[in-house]
C-alpha cells in the first residue's frame, strides 16, 4: 500500500481564495465609486455657500480689482469680480506674477443683487433721487442693515398685498371676458390698483446705494435690488457660519433669479417631490392590480406569458419614447379632449391640452409600471399556497383571501418596487422635457387659489434644473458650484423619498413579520 | 382489483350517529383515478383516523370533505358525501358556509402573517361574527380550548410567526375552532412536530372530541392506535378496512391491514 503525501494547498482551493478577493474587490470598487461621487458633489456643492474674504489686488499694470479668489491653479488664480452691469468679466484668471500687492480692506462690501448678480466695491453714499441720505463709508455701513430691513418691510407691507390684489382682479377680468359680461367696474378698479402699484414701486426703488469699484468707478445700486450686503472681511467664524446657513436657507426656500443662476431652487424641489408623489399615487394601484390579475387570476398560458414579456420589455424602452407617447396620448389626446369639452371658452389657449404636472406624472407612472408589476408579482408569488389554503379552509372567498391575507403579505414586495420606481421617477428628465417641465415656472402647482392644486400647470424639476443651469446658462462659470449643489439636493430628495418608503415598508414587514418577502 | 366488501363495511353500529356519510365516492385527477367507490361513515364526536401508505388517497378524501379539492384544476368526483342530509357536492351548497362548519388543519402549520389575535379572529371576521368584545371572547375561548392561551396571553398582538412549530399548529387548531365548526379535519397535523409537541396535540384531540367530530389523516400507526376511536385503512385509492381502532389493531379482517400494520409494506 502506497501512501501519497497530502498536498499542501490545492489549486482548486486557491481559486476559491481568488474568487473571494475578486468579488470583494468588485464590491469595494463600487462602494468607493459611490463614495467618491458623493464626496465630489458635496465638496463642490457645499463650498458654494461659504464666504471667502474680499481681496483687493493691485496689478502690475496699475489697475486694481476687488473680488473673491475662488480657485488657485499653478501660478494662476481665478477671481470672482462680479459687477456684470459695468461690463467686463464676472470671473477672471489672474497670474500670480501680475499681482503687485494684496489687501483685505475692512470696508469692502459684497452686494448680492436681484439683478446683474454680485457687486464688489466700497460704499460711498445712500441717495434718494438726488438727495444724499448718508455720506461716507462709515456712515453708510453703520446704517446699511437698518435701511435694507426697512426696504424689506416696505415691500412686504406696500407691494406684496397690492400685487396679490392685482392678480385677483386680473383673474376676475379674464373670467368676465370669457363670460362676455360687463367688466368696466373691475377694469376701473384694476387701473386704479395698477397706478397705485406703479407709484409705490417708484418710491420703493427710489433709494440707491452709491458704490465705488476698486477701479474707482461709481455705480448706483437701487437698495430694492440688494438681497444681501456682506462685509466679508469683517466676519468672524460665527458670522460666516450664520451667513452660510442663511445662504443655504435661501437656496432651499427661495425662487430662482437671474435665469436660475442665483437665488433658490424651491420651485424645482417642490416640483420634483410633487411629481414623484403623483407618479407613486398613479403607478401603485395600477401596478398592484395588474400584478394581482397576472399572478392570481389569469391562467398561465401564451397570453399571460406574452403580457409578462411585454411588461418587462416596457422597462427597456428608452424614456424619451415614453415622453413622446405622453405628449401624443395624454397631452394632445386626453388633454385636448378635456379642453374641447370643458374649457372650450378659453381656446385656443390650452388648459389641459399642454404639458403639465398631471401628464408628466402619468407618463412617469407608465415608465415605472414594469418595476412595480414585477416586484408585486414576486411578492405575491412568495406567499405560500398553504397560507392561502388556510384562509380558504376557514370559509373565506378568494377575494377575501387576497385582500386580507395575500395582499398584506405581498405589500412589502410591492413597496420595494415602488421605491425603485420613485428613484427612477425622481431622476428622469428626458420624457419630462416634452410633457410639461419648464426652465422657469411662473407659479407653483399648489397655491392659495381655488382649487389649490393645479395639476395642469407647468413645473420645475431638479434634474432639468441641473442641465439648464449647468449648460444653458449665460454665465456657466459662475454657476458651476450651483450645479453641484443642485445635484446634491436631488440626491437628498431621492434619498428622503426612498427613506420614507423604506420606513413604511419596514413597518409593514414588522407588522406582517416573516412574510418571506 | 376491487376488494370484497360487505355492505356494512362502512358502518360501525357501535357508534350511535354518523355526522358524515361518504357514499360511493370516486375521484379523478384528470385521467388518473385516485379514489374508488369509497363508502364510509364518520361517527359523531369521535376521532376517525385515515391511515395507509403515501399516495393511497387518504389526504385526497380528507380534502374532499370540505371541498378543498375544488381548488385543484381538472378534478372530477362521482358519488356523494352527505352532511346533514345534503350532498356537499350539490350545486346549491354554499361552499364557504360548508368550510366554516367543516374546518381543516394542515400538515404544515400555516398561520397568517398577522398577530396571534388576528389569526384566531380571522374566521369570525370573514363570517361577520361579533363586535370587538365578542371577538375578544372568541379568541380567548378558542386559544384556551387549543391549550395555547397560557403560553401566548401576554403577546396576543405579536406576530404569529414568532411561535414555535407546535404552538403554530395549536394556533391553527384554535383558528379552526374559533368559527365553531362541527367537524375538524386534521391532515397529518403532527408530521412536522417533535414528540413533545405531538403529545400535546394528541392530548388536545382527546379534549376536542367532546365537542367536535375529528377526522385525522396520519402516517403514524402508533398515533392512530393512541388517539382514534375508529380507523380506516386505505390502499391505492380503495378503502380496505374500516373498524373500531381496537379491533383494527388487534384482529383485522383483511390480511393487507395486518401486513401494513406490522410493517411488511408501506
Amino acid at each position: 500500500m502506497t501512501v501519497t503525501a497530502l498536498a499542501v494547498t490545492s489549486r482548486r482551493a486557491r481559486f476559491g481564495d481568488a474568487m473571494l478577493w475578486l468579488s470583494g474587490g468588485a464590491l469595494a470598487t463600487s462602494l468607493l465609486l459611490v463614495l467618491g461621487l458623493l464626496v465630489l458633489v458635496m465638496w463642490n456643492g457645499l463650498g458654494y455657500f461659504w464666504q471667502a474674504p474680499l481681496a483687493e489686488l493691485e496689478l502690475r499694470d496699475g489697475s486694481r480689482v476687488l473680488g473673491e479668489i475662488v480657485e488657485r491653479k499653478g501660478d494662476e488664480m481665478r477671481v470672482h469680480l462680479g459687477n456684470r452691469d459695468l461690463g467686463g468679466d464676472d470671473f477672471r484668471w489672474i497670474r500670480n506674477a501680475d499681482v503687485r500687492s494684496t489687501a483685505f480692506p475692512p470696508e469692502a462690501l459684497l452686494l448680492e443683487r436681484s439683478e446683474y448678480g454680485r457687486f464688489y466695491g466700497f460704499p460711498v453714499a445712500v441717495k434718494r433721487g438726488d438727495a444724499v441720505l448718508r455720506e461716507g463709508a462709515p456712515a453708510v455701513l453703520a446704517s446699511l442693515e437698518e435701511l435694507l430691513a426697512a426696504k424689506r418691510a416696505e415691500r412686504a407691507s406696500q407691494l406684496d398685498g397690492l400685487r396679490g390684489e392685482i392678480r385677483r382682479e386680473n383673474v376676475e377680468l379674464e373670467r368676465l371676458r370669457l363670460e362676455k359680461r360687463d367688466a368696466s367696474e373691475v377694469e376701473a378698479r384694476y387701473e386704479a390698483s395698477a397706478a397705485e402699484l406703479a407709484r409705490r414701486e417708484a418710491a420703493y426703488g427710489a433709494d440707491a446705494l452709491v458704490m465705488r469699484t476698486a477701479g474707482g468707478r461709481e455705480q448706483s445700486v437701487p437698495l430694492s435690488h440688494v438681497v444681501r450686503a456682506v462685509r466679508a472681511n469683517q466676519l468672524g467664524t460665527g458670522g460666516k457660519l450664520a451667513l452660510y446657513a442663511s445662504r443655504v436657507g435661501e437656496f432651499l426656500w427661495d425662487d430662482p433669479r437671474e435665469s436660475n443662476t442665483e437665488g433658490g431652487i424651491f420651485p424645482a424641489i417642490f416640483g420634483t417631490v410633487l411629481l414623484v408623489l403623483l407618479t407613486s399615487v398613479a403607478v401603485s394601484p395600477l401596478g398592484v392590480l395588474t400584478a394581482l390579475y397576472l399572478r392570481e387570476y389569469a391562467k398561465e398560458g401564451l397570453f399571460v406569458r406574452s403580457v409578462r414579456i411585454a411588461v418587462n420589455s416596457l422597462a427597456g424602452v428608452p424614456s424619451i419614447v415614453f415622453g413622446v407617447f405622453g405628449l401624443g396620448f395624454f397631452v394632445y389626446g386626453i388633454g385636448g379632449t378635456i379642453d374641447a369639452l370643458f374649457f372650450a371658452d378659453r381656446l385656443p389657449t390650452p388648459t389641459f391640452g399642454t404639458g403639465g404636472l398631471l401628464w408628466a406624472g402619468l407618463t412617469l407612472a407608465l415608465l415605472t409600471l414594469p418595476v412595480v408589476v414585477v416586484a408585486t408579482e414576486e411578492g405575491l408569488a412568495a406567499v405560500p399556497r398553504i397560507v392561502r389554503e388556510g384562509s380558504l379552509a376557514l370559509g373565506a372567498t378568494k377575494v377575501e383571501t387576497l385582500v386580507r391575507v395575500v395582499l398584506p403579505a405581498a405589500l412589502p414586495g410591492a413597496l420595494t418596487g415602488l421605491i425603485l420606481a420613485m428613484a427612477r421617477a425622481a431622476g428622469e428628465v428626458a420624457p419630462l422635457m416634452i410633457v410639461g417641465m419648464v426652465k422657469l415656472a411662473p407659479s407653483l402647482p399648489l397655491d392659495g387659489e381655488f382649487p389649490f392644486v393645479h395639476l395642469e400647470r407647468k413645473f420645475m424639476h431638479l434634474g432639468f434644473h441641473i442641465y439648464d443651469v449647468g449648460f444653458q446658462s449665460p454665465n456657466v462659470e459662475a454657476v458651476r458650484p450651483l450645479v453641484f449643489a443642485t445635484a446634491l439636493l436631488l440626491i437628498l430628495v431621492v434619498l428622503c423619498t426612498n427613506l420614507t418608503a423604506i420606513l413604511i415598508r419596514n413597518h409593514l414587514r414588522r407588522k406582517y413579520a416573516g412574510s418571506g418577502v | 382489483m376491487q376488494p370484497a366488501r360487505s355492505p356494512d363495511l362502512a358502518r360501525l353500529p357501535e357508534f350511535e350517529k354518523a355526522v358524515l356519510r361518504v357514499q360511493k365516492l370516486s375521484l379523478w385527477y384528470a385521467a388518473n383515478q385516485a379514489l374508488y367507490d369509497i363508502d364510509l361513515e364518520v361517527p359523531e364526536r369521535k376521532i376517525t383516523a385515515l391511515i395507509g401508505p403515501s399516495g393511497c388517497g387518504k389526504s385526497t378524501l380528507l380534502r374532499c370533505i370540505n371541498r378543498m379539492h375544488d381548488l385543484v384544476d381538472g378534478v372530477r368526483v362521482a358519488g356523494e358525501i352527505v352532511f346533514h342530509d345534503r350532498n356537499i357536492f350539490a350545486h346549491e351548497v354554499d361552499v364557504f358556509g360548508l368550510r366554516r362548519r367543516i374546518g381543516m388543519v394542515f400538515q404544515k402549520s400555516n398561520p397568517f402573517p398577522k398577530s396571534i389575535y388576528e389569526n384566531v379572529a380571522y374566521g369570525s371576521r370573514i363570517h361577520g361574527i361579533g363586535g370587538r368584545s365578542q371577538l375578544d371572547e372568541i379568541v380567548e375561548k378558542s386559544l384556551v380550548r387549543a391549550g395555547l392561551f397560557d403560553e401566548v396571553k401576554d403577546r396576543l398582538h405579536a406576530s404569529a410567526l414568532g411561535l414555535s412549530g407546535g404552538q403554530q399548529q395549536r394556533l391553527c387548531i384554535a383558528r379552526a375552532i374559533a368559527v365553531e365548526p362541527e367537524v375538524i379535519l386534521l391532515d397529518e397535523p403532527c408530521s412536522a412536530l417533535d414528540p413533545i409537541a405531538t403529545q400535546k396535540i394528541e392530548e388536545l384531540m382527546q379534549e376536542l372530541k367532546e365537542r367536535y367530530t375529528i377526522v385525522i389523516v396520519t402516517h403514524n400507526m402508533q398515533q392512530a392506535a393512541r388517539v382514534a376511536d375508529s380507523t380506516a385503512f386505505f390502499l391505492m385509492g380503495n378503502l380496505v378496512e374500516f373498524d373500531k381502532t381496537e379491533t383494527m389493531f388487534t384482529n383485522p379482517t383483511d390480511k393487507r391491514t395486518e401486513d401494513y400494520r406490522t410493517g411488511r409494506f408501506g
